[in-house]
């Protein structure tokens, strides 16, 4: 039975949700109508009183192959990155999910990176990186791989970041993994096995499934994760070498703090923003579908 | 046929937890070597041949470190900020959660999507006018400034709203019926079995504000309100001279090294409390 | 709940331990000063001041303002970290847009001058120059680091931490090559030769060491200025398609491509000391502020010389400028003024040079004792300001971060071979001219 307060308390709900809507609606939807407003404006540093312009700022960044080059970096980073992290995680979750003594420690050791502020990740691996004596580099000349100036080379900068963002994230993503496992019941494992199944088949056609939920989960937070890369951007590469690094969210802020131009700043955050809506909206409908509440 | 079956599955085990065990080396090998580096006297230059922590190692980086930046005010900042935001949060997101689970009101659905299109639509995406906002409220450069957009919490209003539904009405209606009125109820009846997702959160509250760079950067300019990210940040880029990675290594051990100590001493209700929150 | 308070309890409890230990964080307000000698109506001025350097940069600052408000009782100053250079700029920028209160006084980059007046955001100084002196005072400033203060006729800005690129080189290595240590390249094609005999053939040692990434604009300057000419002509005018600068592009890429004399792709300016201390490269081109950390570290014999173009000696200043802000009362612009000619004075600019490494911007300050001291113990100290003759002025226009990005990207995708110099200098140049068509001069 719902709760159906007494006349004089009808207003109680929206008092109590009135603090968060409040905050939300200052600080989440009044910029999103704002953002969108602006973007229509031609403001810069030769503009300097906003002049209305349509949607000139979206032609202009379409038309610029630098900030195509940014939304295809975006893009790479994104499509590689959320499978290579969530694939990485789910198989360190069913490793880990078995008894066994130090796997507290193995836990610790892959999800410690996710408790670090992201800049400070950065500078780990902005020096793991130099060419010469950065560990990445002497380890891999154990293989007799050549020294590579891998934030110095645009083929390599963008990977080079790409693996931060896996080292640091798959621990986090591990954990919700193993959440999931761990609410699977065992007695489909048991009877799968009794069956003959073997390891990789009861993954493959029980677990997978029974993990959607979860799996739809970290692959949201992976993705607006990934489109909101810029920590390590800024104290990794400033968008170089020759713009391969250059991302969404990176470009952004340059623009609005190093150009002051604050139209096309503002149609930068309408295109992140359509681009995350349309993904987590999809996202969004399909786990309440597949979701299931008491 | 049972013993073979059995030797096979033993050595493949013992393959992969090899193979385990040296990801998880190079998983922890960074900071490690930042350990090491931290130590690196200043007066010599790293090399393949002088990688770690050289031949006379020193503590002298880390107090040029604290030379270079007041990382103690930073450290106060960090705390306050980190702590001001989750105590509001909590505030908010049990009034709204109860709210929404336990109330029915007209509009309800639109104001829940509403709510729920702050985790749609990331923070960083609108700071541009969140930056014009904080100009015009008149707190730029201030703590406040940082916290403010926090405030108002859509992941854990949702999360409180999961969490209480799940609580059994039959409780509710006792609670009522014993004449409670509706905060002696949240505050008795619902809270107390939604510790371990008010846990979670504020884990990820903590963790997450502990670590934000982009926002306090733009909002805060002098020390007095600069966190522990930004301070950091500053250190990496004394554009005149090159990179002094002992410096740079001690700086950032300054920033990362009590966190991971609380996180080593805590792990085990760290991550715990992550996998009992409930989050499917 | 009795869980969660005792972690956060913990939690705290160690943060505090922590930050107990550690030194009380110098206050940037209030110095030490005697107190009964200010009158209630003191002026208070706000000054930000980006770092650069490394260093106790806060205490010196907290130094120099504890001098100077002993001096003048009726003036107190607080001093506000802001960052970087960029930090810095953006925010007084956005405040004053905001409007908001800016501070009084700042350091900014010399370059960023026309942005500041394109913003309305600071005032010229000519007026209280002259009742200062007038040209008594600034032809002790150098001119080079003059040249990048004066727009429409006015002086909007004076010199505070100043520098220069200089040439490093290892002067054992030179005597193992059979060079002549004494006599470090005085020509671009000279320091292509010498490099060539300091480059082993494993791969150990490089000749030479030039970075191109952050801010790639600013070596490069020092080939074209080197080769007598400039990347801009104007505010508003840049010429990155002319035949030197093409030429000085391929000059750069033949370092690593014809003449093998230095590695292939985008060399790191952070990386670019501890190369040239570890021996992994013989002659580097890094700021005059390096010199510090570099002799720290060195175990060799270290020489200072000049960056090269083809004609001879060049190089582009670098640095920030003393500027005060508009739209502040007319006694604090007085005691703005005030401030700055101190702390642009000989002695406090010949301490905060020896301090930091940064180059002193008046003549006079080479002749105090404590400079002759410090140049008596390091010699190598005097050479940058000695260079000063063969400086340029530093790339600087409206809108000028994105200018230089234009021109820093061209020299990054001609390095990588992403595009031919000609073809990345036509496209830089049309770009600028596209953003810098809608300024006036």
């Amino acid at each position: 039975m719902m709760r159906r307060p007494p006349n004089g308390a009808a207003a109680l709900p929206y008092l109590l949700i009135l603090p968060t809507l409040f905050f939300v609606v200052v600080f989440t939807l009044w910029p999103l109508i704002r953002v969108i407003y602006d973007s229509l404006f031609v403001e810069n540093q030769a503009v300097q009183v906003p002049q209305f312009a349509g949607l000139e700022n979206f032609l202009a960044l379409f038309m610029s192959s630098a900030f195509r080059d940014v939304l295809y970096n975006t893009l790479i980073y994104v499509v590689i990155t959320v499978p290579a992290s969530t694939l990485f995680a789910l198989s360190l979750a069913l490793m880990l999910n078995r008894e066994f003594k130090t796997r507290g420690l193995f836990r610790l050791a892959f999800f410690y990176p996710s408790m670090l502020p992201m800049v400070s990740a950065a500078t780990i691996f902005l020096f793991m990186y130099t060419p010469g004596y950065g560990l990445i580099n002497v380890f891999l000349s154990f293989f007799g791989v050549a020294d590579q100036n891998w934030l110095g080379t645009p083929s390599l900068a963008l990977p080079a970041l790409m693996i931060l963002g896996i080292w640091k994230q798959t621990g986090f993503y591990m954990i919700f993994f193993l959440a999931g496992l761990q609410g699977l019941p065992h007695d489909i494992f048991e009877s799968a096995r009794l069956d003959g199944a073997s390891t990789l088949q009861s993954i493959r056609y029980i677990t997978m499934p029974l993990l959607m939920g979860t799996t739809l989960f970290v692959t949201t937070i992976a993705v607006v994760n990934a489109f909101e890369t810029v920590d390590q951007v800024y104290i990794m590469t400033s968008g170089g070498p020759v713009n391969s690094t250059s991302m969404l969210l990176f470009n952004m802020y340059e623009t609005l703090f190093n150009y002051l131009d604050i139209g096309k700043a503002s149609a930068m955050s309408v295109i992140l923003i359509a681009m995350l809506l349309i993904f987590t909206t999809i996202n969004f409908i399909n786990t309440e579908r597949n979701a299931t509440y008491e | 046929m049972n013993k073979r079956r059995f030797s096979l599955k033993f050595r493949l085990s013992t393959l992969w937890l090899f193979a385990l065990g040296v990801l998880a080396l190079g998983w922890t090998v960074p900071i490690l070597w930042t350990l090491a580096v931290s130590i690196h006297s200043p007066d010599e230059p790293l090399s393949v041949a002088n990688l770690w922590w050289g031949s006379h190692p020193t503590f002298s980086n880390y107090s040029q470190a604290f030379d270079i930046a007041p990382f103690a005010q930073y450290y106060l900042n960090t705390v306050l900020i980190t702590l001001g935001i989750l105590v509001v949060q909590l505030i908010t997101i049990c009034l709204a959660g109860y709210a929404f689970a336990r109330f029915k009101f007209r509009g309800q659905n639109i104001l829940f999507f509403l709510i729920m299109l702050q985790m749609m639509v990331p923070s960083s995406a609108l700071i541009v006018p969140n930056y014009a906002t904080i100009h015009a409220l008149g707190v730029f450069d201030t703590l406040f400034a940082v916290m403010l957009p926090s405030f108002g919490s859509a992941f854990g209003t949702f999360l409180m709203r999961q969490t209480f539904k799940q609580i059994p009405r039959e409780l509710d209606d006792a609670a009522k019926m014993d004449g409670a009125n509706w905060l002696q109820t949240l505050w008795n009846v619902y809270i107390p079995p939604a510790r371990p997702a008010l846990i979670a959160f504020a884990l990820s509250s903590i963790s997450f504000h502990w670590n934000d760079f982009l926002w306090p950067l733009i909002v805060t300019n002098s020390p007095a309100s600069r966190p522990l990210t930004v301070g950091l940040a500053v250190l990496t880029q004394l554009g005149e001279i090159g990179a002094q990675w002992p410096l740079v290594t001690a700086g950032t051990l300054i920033v990362v090294g009590p966190l991971l100590v609380i996180f080593l001493i805590f792990q085990r209700q760290f991550i715990d409390s992550f996998l009992h929150s409930g989050l499917k | 709940m009795k869980k969660f308070q005792t972690v956060l309890f913990a939690c705290l409890m160690i943060v505090m331990l922590f930050t107990a230990c550690q030194p009380a964080p110098t206050p940037t307000a209030a110095p030490s000063a005697p107190a009964a000698s200010a009158p209630s109506t003191a002026t208070e001025l706000t000054f930000y001041y980006p770092v650069a350097v490394a260093g106790p940069i806060t205490q010196i600052i907290d130094g120099y303002i504890a001098k100077f408000e002993q001096a003048n009782p009726d003036i107190k100053v607080k001093a506000v970290l802001s960052g970087g250079y960029g930090d810095t700029l953006t925010k007084i920028q956005t405040t004053i847009k905001g409007g908001g209160t800016p501070p009084d006084v700042a350091v900014l980059l010399s370059t960023d001058l026309y942005s500041l007046v394109d913003s309305n955001a600071i005032m010229p100084m000519d007026d209280a120059i002259k009742a200062a002196g007038g040209d008594t005072l600034t032809s002790d400033f150098y001119p080079a680091y003059l040249a990048n203060s004066n727009y429409q006729g006015h002086i909007w800005s004076l010199p505070f931490q100043r520098s220069i690129p200089v040439l490093f080189y290892n002067k054992d290595m030179f005597k193992t090559a059979g060079l002549d240590p004494a006599k470090p390249p005085t020509t671009y094609q000279e320091m292509v030769d010498d490099a060539k005999k300091l480059t082993k053939a494993d791969g150990s040692t490089w000749g030479l060491e030039i970075s191109s990434d952050g801010i790639p604009y600013w070596l490069f300057q020092s080939f074209v200025i080197g080769s007598g000419s400039n990347v801009f002509s104007a505010s508003n005018k840049v010429t990155f398609d002319s035949p030197v600068v093409a030429q000085s592009l391929q000059d750069f890429m033949d370092l690593s491509g014809k003449d093998k004399v230095m590695p292939t792709g985008i060399l790191l300016w952070a990386n670019m000391p501890n190369d040239f201390a570890n021996g992994k490269a013989a002659m580097i081109w890094h700021s005059s502020g390096s010199l510090t950390n570099i002799l720290k570290q060195a175990k060799f014999d270290v020489g200072v010389s000049y960056t090269v173009g083809e004609k001879g000696f060049g190089a582009p200043t670098g640095g920030g400028n003393m500027y005060i802000l508009k739209g502040i009362s007319p006694e604090h612009q007085a005691a703005a003024f005030k401030f700055v000619q101190f702390m642009t004075s000989p002695d406090i600019q010949a301490d905060w040079s020896i301090h930091t490494g940064y180059v002193a911007s008046r003549k006079s300050a080479y002749d105090t004792q404590a400079m002759k001291d410090n140049i008596t113990k390091v010699p190598q100290a005097g050479v940058a300001p000695a260079g000063l003759q063969y400086a340029g002025p530093e790339l600087a226009t409206h809108n000028n971060a994105q200018i230089q990005k234009f021109l820093g990207d061209a020299v990054q995708a001609a390095l990588t071979g992403k595009s031919a110099p000609a073809d990345a200098l036509k496209n830089a140049q049309q770009q600028a001219d596209q953003v810098l068509s809608q300024f006036k001069e």
